[in-house]
């Protein structure tokens, strides 16, 4: 289609009408059918030097995937990306590629077009494999060492694949009854399908790692214990600790923490409710504070769920948004309302505990600080009141303190992460951590690049196979 | 790896005792702790306190009252059935030390966590006073098992169908002034109930404990739908309780967050009911 006639451009992926899509759970994103694919990937200049792998967190093999799309073997090009990345369905469609791959591709940046849709391919490879079976992975004799994996998110899972891999025993424990992190309690549905979480999840089951749910560490057994058990542990409990705003009325019925409503939505699915029995408020009027990708998340999760009225309040301006710009364009398609420059005063309530509303002052930007960022002043005098019935908080997260707290021996840093040097070492021998518990928020991909350099310098910390 | 079901019955109308299999959980567990459970794929996850725990016999004890959906369908299983998913032990354990003289009060459905706890505390050589009540007699349960646990047992019943006419708060009262020294009360049961409990220890600087029971989701600090508000200080009862002292716990606003799915919740027993007929 265009692609032909315009080389330059790539071809637009087809997405569900913001008029349908607000109003149901499917995916929004239709993805790349064979034809858009192979012509997309012919636009690739197969570069000698391409920038794009060095712009991937995990190094995929990029033109090598894309090559193989545009002679039409799809198979060939499903092994490349598995080689590298564990979880390619599930980057294709939530990585920010627009920063990583596709910021530093040849194409877009000599302007002679857009960059290389290297994430919608990604996501027409997986998918394609998913739809035709996937291969059973062949696997090297067993090393007899074994690997304690503690979280089953994307950096957990990616530990996990990788040093089942390499031979070792692999077991994880996950606290929550599924495996996914994020990926399965935050993301919802319509971004990231959960069946497809569920098939990757498969996949890494049969490179033979066993996961143990409803493990909680810290509780059910110590890292302490781990280590008795296992030769080392591998940490990777994200940042999943809400944070509020600390002003008035956050415990008022309707208010919620992002982690919980989204939790409610998606691992519980309280949006077939009463099929499923786990219950969430549908406000008529919903206010959102934040503007990351989890807002984004929640304020949609909000609009599918009936709220006539979803608002966004956020204390910065539109460029600041931290939400990648393709879910601000979703959102805002969708109808959702947004109201920069405002920040939360305190919640109402009525005399039976129940939100009513949400009093905001207006801000400004001042000159930025060195940090580089716009501090937000408040303009006085401009308080004023948007009623509500549900307000979400999404401002953040810190990591749970359950490991740390019961592991002395293990350094942590301010706001609770875990120290750990380039290749995820602790300050425990034989412990090892990476993804948000020692980042703070960040990425899918920068967590599952963390997963992958701590499971070769666990390989090298537990020397590769027993010797007899 | 579900979670099977050794043993089930109800011990009076409308609460059940089941004993089910959970190794790790069972040798870890302590008196105060609880468990997170989801029946199955489409379940709500709900707390249970671990009522009693057997690491040699690898199950937990959990006793729960038949109030709405998921505990009706918990009712309807039977041992050798099983439970899709069941977290544990989450909490913190209840503080067991040799603190003197200890009344541990249970109301309810309560008798059951407050067993446990009377039973440590015995062990660890305190003198018990349990007080336990119900609304009536036929209602009642673990008696034998709280008369073991401890040093005196006090029986209350709403209706005078057992032990004193009237509530566990008019022996507290009693025992208290009874001029004993009373060096930490321990409550748990309905929030009304231990919002009593602290109302009576409160003018006499008697240390109490209660065991807050908010609406939870996850079990791990991870979602705040637990925030109760002690000391004018929001906490997430799930990691750090669920005991707080109880002179310093709004109660008001954990019952009004309590009734915060009560239109839903109706909603999910009738959806239930409308279905019934063609199983
Ligand atoms: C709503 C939302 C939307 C997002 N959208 C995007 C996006 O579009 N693109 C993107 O790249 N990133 C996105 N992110 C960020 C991304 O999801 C995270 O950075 C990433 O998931 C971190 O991976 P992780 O493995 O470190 O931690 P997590 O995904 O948080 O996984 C940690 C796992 O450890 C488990 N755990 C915690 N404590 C214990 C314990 N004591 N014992 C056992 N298990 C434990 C948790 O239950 C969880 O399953 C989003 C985040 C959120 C919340
Ligand atoms: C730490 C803790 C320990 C508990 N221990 C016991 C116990 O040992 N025995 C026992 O019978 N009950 C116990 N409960 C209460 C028990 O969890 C609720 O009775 C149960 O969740 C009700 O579910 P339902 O679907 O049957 O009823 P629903 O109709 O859904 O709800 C009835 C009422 O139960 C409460 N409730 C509903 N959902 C939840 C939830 N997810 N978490 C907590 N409360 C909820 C609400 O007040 C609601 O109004 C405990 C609660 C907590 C927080
Ligand atoms: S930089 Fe762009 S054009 Fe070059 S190989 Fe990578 S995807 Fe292809
Ligand atoms: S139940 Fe989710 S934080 Fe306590």
């Amino acid at each position: 289609m265009t692609t032909e006639s315009k080389p330059e451009k790539r071809p637009e992926m087809a997405k569900q009408l913001p008029s349908e899509r607000r109003s149901n759970f499917e995916e929004v994103a239709l993805g790349y059918n064979r034809h858009e694919a192979v012509a997309e990937a012919k636009r690739c200049l197969d570069c000698k030097k391409p920038p794009c792998i060095k712009g991937c967190p995990v190094g995929v093999d990029i033109p090598r995937f894309i090559r193989q799309i545009a002679e039409e073997d799809f198979d060939s090009a499903a092994l490349t990306l598995k080689s590298t990345n564990s979880l390619p369905a599930i980057c294709g469609r939530v990585c920010p590629q627009e920063t990583q791959c596709e910021a530093v591709c040849v194409l877009g940046k000599s302007g002679k077009g857009d960059p290389i849709a290297i994430g919608g391919l990604e996501r027409f490879v997986a998918d394609y494999e998913m739809e035709s079976g996937v291969a059973a992975p062949d696997l090297p004799a067993p090393t007899g060492r074994r690997v304690a994996v503690v979280g089953a998110g994307p950096a957990g899972l990616t530990a996990a694949a990788e040093l089942a891999k390499m031979g070792h025993a692999v077991t994880v424990f996950e606290s929550l009854h599924a495996a996914g992190g994020v990926l399965v309690y935050g993301i919802p549905e319509f971004r990231l399908p959960k069946s497809i979480v569920a098939a990757e999840v498969d996949f890494i089951r049969r490179l033979g790692v066993d996961m143990l749910l409803n493990s909680v560490i810290g509780k059910i057994s110590t890292v302490d214990e781990l280590l008795f058990r296992y030769d080392a542990v591998f940490l990777g409990t994200g940042a999943g600790l809400p944070s509020f705003l600390g002003i008035d009325g956050e415990n008022l019925n309707g208010v919620y923490s992002a982690n919980e409503f989204l939790t409610r939505v998606n691992l519980m699915k309280a949006y077939l409710f009463p099929e499923f029995d786990t219950p969430v408020k549908k406000g008529r009027r919903t206010i959102v504070v934040g503007g990351g990708n989890v807002a984004m998340d929640a304020a949609r999760c909000a609009l599918r769920l009936g709220a006539g009225e979803v608002t966004i309040v956020y204390r910065r301006g539109e460029d600041e948004l931290p939400a990648r710009v393709e879910e601000v364009l979703n959102a805002k398609e969708e109808g959702i309302i947004f109201r920069l420059l405002t920040n939360p005063i305190r919640i109402l309530g009525d005399e039976n505990n129940w939100v009513t509303g949400m009093e905001c002052i207006n801000m400004e930007l001042c000159e930025p600080d060195e940090s580089g960022r716009c501090r937000p002043v408040p303009v006085p005098e401009t308080e004023h009141t948007i009623p509500a019935d549900v307000v979400i908080i999404a401002i953040g997260t810190s990591p749970n303190p359950l490991v740390s707290m019961t592991t002395p021996d293990l350094e942590t840093a301010r706001y609770g992460t875990i120290m750990a040097d380039e290749t995820g070492a602790t300050s425990k021998p034989g412990v090892f951590a990476g993804g948000d518990i020692v980042t703070g928020s960040a990425t899918v991909i920068s967590a599952m690049g963390a997963g992958k350099v701590a499971a070769k310098a666990i390989d090298e910390y537990i020397g590769g196979a027993v010797r007899l | 790896m579900p979670f099977t079901i050794r043993e089930k019955q109800e011990l009076v109308p409308t609460i059940h005792q089941m004993d089910v299999a959970a190794p790790l959980v069972a040798e870890k567990a302590m008196p105060g702790q609880f468990v997170i459970l989801r029946i199955d794929e489409c379940g709500e996850r709900i707390p249970l306190t671990i009522a009693d725990f057997d690491a040699a016999d690898k199950t937990v004890t959990l006793i729960f009252q038949e109030i709405g959906k998921t505990t009706r369908q918990l009712a309807s299983l039977d041992a050798g059935d099983s439970i899709a998913d069941l977290a544990g032990p989450l909490g913190r354990a209840s503080a067991i030390e040799r603190f003197g003289t200890v009344v541990c009060v249970g109301g309810g459905v309560g008798i059951a966590p407050i067993f446990p706890i009377a039973r440590g505390l015995m062990e660890a050589g305190n003198r018990v006073i349990s007080i336990i009540g119900a609304r009536s007699a036929d209602i009642l349960f673990w008696e034998e098992r709280m008369e073991e646990a401890s040093s005196k047992l006090y029986v209350t019943t709403d209706d005078g169908t057992k032990g004193h006419h009237g509530f566990v708060t008019d022996i507290v009262q009693n025992v208290i002034e009874s001029g004993e020294r009373i060096d930490r009360v321990i409550a748990i049961g309905p929030p009304v109930m231990m919002r009593a409990v602290a109302g009576v220890t409160k003018p006499f600087g008697v240390k109490t404990v209660v065991s807050l029971n908010p609406i939870m989701v996850d079990g791990t600090g991870m979602c705040g739908a637990c925030r109760v508000l002690v000391g004018g200080v929001t906490k997430f009862a799930c990691v750090d309780g669920p005991e707080f002292d109880a002179h310093e716990v709004d109660f008001t606003l954990l019952m009004s967050r309590l009734a915060m799915y009560l239109p839903e919740e109706k909603e999910a027993l009738d959806y239930e009911a409308a279905a019934e007929p063609t199983i």
